[in-house]
């Protein structure tokens, strides 16, 4: 069973569709406990990051997603949750859960003069590094996947990245350290590609009917 | 590197679409979760829904409609039309839309972009503007709500800075003199208006080929071009525009 944490940061229900089109066991829940017998997390969200601090404190969690990382089952963060994965987060000045070491940071205030809008918002092409991840497998190189985010991911140590997208430079956007992935862009929105990846993470290959192509 | 987004806009009334589709002539044509379907099949990059009759009265087709694009559309898709508040903005974001425009109840109410974009991010709340070329407006653009027919003080420039300060994450910017000519998108607007934020421009209203897809991508600096009836007509299909954008040396995903 796949286990989705609902923080109320966003429409995290964009995930649960997700899995349901797969035809997998899912459990979506705001009570730790309910999700401590799964077989794997997803760790979504979409807003800013100190509320979603905040709100992982008060449902437990922040400790939940600590003792997970330790237990090495695995957990897929997404979006905000391959952020607030980080030690510290330019947002707000918000310290985070420190799964992986490094800081999220802002795109600089002066991307407009080079015709760069905040948020990076849209289709961009994934590019792998330091061999990919298992999770891409079956998706070619050069992907485009959808982003909506105005901070980044800095691992501290560069290694932890598995693929980066360019928007003014190589900005990071899958890190993996152990059983802990994460991606900034939205499998969930990213059409057949974003579905192959969760599909991917639940171990099961992706039903025919989605497939996309000339009738669906 | 980031690729300009082809969004197809569908107007719906009663959770019905409101006008007819020549490819799916043989299938039902009022149903729009049949189009989004389709076009989501052909590659479309991100879908808005507006529904027409804005009213805040029962809006529950159009939720219904929402839940259930959201089931079989995994790409984004943007819901405007009759969100006036912020129990609106909630309930069609939790619906499973991406996010909400907000027109006309954000010139009469504009703090309503900045309480939704504090509950879901500044990237869920598009600010949705009608401007008309005006001459006597510092811009050269005059505002108009309730679906252009209703001219306002605001200057178009000076309301999409106003709008982004407020905390819009998007604006879709609409011309009233090109929109149903199938002329082209009005260019210069488009351009002041994107060089003048920092947040995308969706441009909108004009499109008759993909040529002036590609000018307005271009020349006009928008980040995303909104097309409905190049594709509703049948004339077009989104792979079709796309591989010709593409030939044009425009970056569109594939």
């Amino acid at each position: 069973m796949t286990g989705i944490i609902d923080y109320n940061a966003g429409n995290i229900r964009s995930v649960e569709r997700a899995l349901a089109s797969l035809n997998v066991e899912y459990r979506i829940s705001k009570n730790p406990r309910d999700l401590e017998n799964a077989d794997r997390v997803i760790f979504p969200g979409v807003g800013e990051a100190k509320f979603a601090m905040r709100e992982l404190a008060k449902s437990g969690f922040d400790g939940f997603l600590r003792d997970w990382a330790a237990s090495g089952k695995p957990l897929l963060g997404i979006c905000l949750g391959s952020q607030v994965i980080f030690e510290h987060s330019e947002e707000n000045d918000t310290p985070c859960l420190g799964l992986i070491a490094g800081t999220v940071r802002r795109f600089p205030r002066d991307f407009l003069a080079s015709g760069l809008k905040v948020p990076h918002m849209g289709w961009n092409g994934v590019d792998y590094r330091n061999g990919g991840s298992a999770l891409l497998s079956g998706i070619p190189d050069g992907t485009d996947f959808y982003f909506v985010h105005s901070y980044y991911v800095d691992p501290a140590d560069a290694a932890v990245i598995t693929a980066t997208a360019d928007y003014g430079f190589p900005v990071p956007c899958g890190v993996k350290k152990g059983n802990v992935e994460a991606f900034q862009f939205h499998p969930e929105k990213s059409g057949r590609n974003g579905l192959r990846i969760l599909a991917n993470y639940v171990g099961v290959s992706l039903p025919r009917g989605i497939e996309g192509g000339s009738s669906c | 590197m980031l690729k300009k987004r082809i969004i197809v806009c569908l107007d719906v009334k009663d959770g019905r679409t409101t006008k007819g589709v020549k490819f799916l002539d043989n299938v039902d044509i009022g149903d729009p979760v049949v189009m989004a379907t389709e076009y989501y099949a052909q590659g479309v990059d991100e879908l808005v829904f507006y529904d027409i009759m804005a009213s805040a009265r029962d809006r529950g087709p159009t939720l219904d409609l929402i839940s259930r694009v959201a089931e079989r559309v995994f790409i984004p898709f943007c819901v405007g039309g009759g969100i006036s508040t912020v129990d609106d903005i909630k309930n069609t974001i939790l619906a499973g839309a991406e996010k909400v425009s907000l027109n006309s109840p954000a010139v009469r109410n504009p703090a309503l972009i900045g309480e939704g974009a504090a509950i879901f991010g500044n990237q869920c709340i598009v600010l949705g503007m009608d401007a008309k070329r005006d001459p006597s407006m510092k811009s050269g653009y005059r505002v108009f709500i309730n679906g252009g027919r209703v001219a306002t003080d605001l200057d178009a420039l000076e309301w999409a800075i106003r709008a982004e300060s407020l905390g819009a994450g998007e604006i879709v910017l609409n011309s009233i003199d090109a929109d149903g000519t199938r002329d082209g998108y009005e260019i210069p607007l488009t351009r002041m208006i994107s060089e003048n934020v920092g947040i995308p421009v969706v441009a909108s209203g004009g499109a008759g080929t993909p040529a002036h897809m590609a000018r307005v991508l271009t020349e006009g600096k928008a980040d995303a071009a909104l097309i409905a009836s190049m594709v509703h007509s049948g004339d077009y299909t989104v792979a079709s525009i796309k591989s010709a954008l593409a030939s044009l040396g425009v970056p569109v995903r594939p």
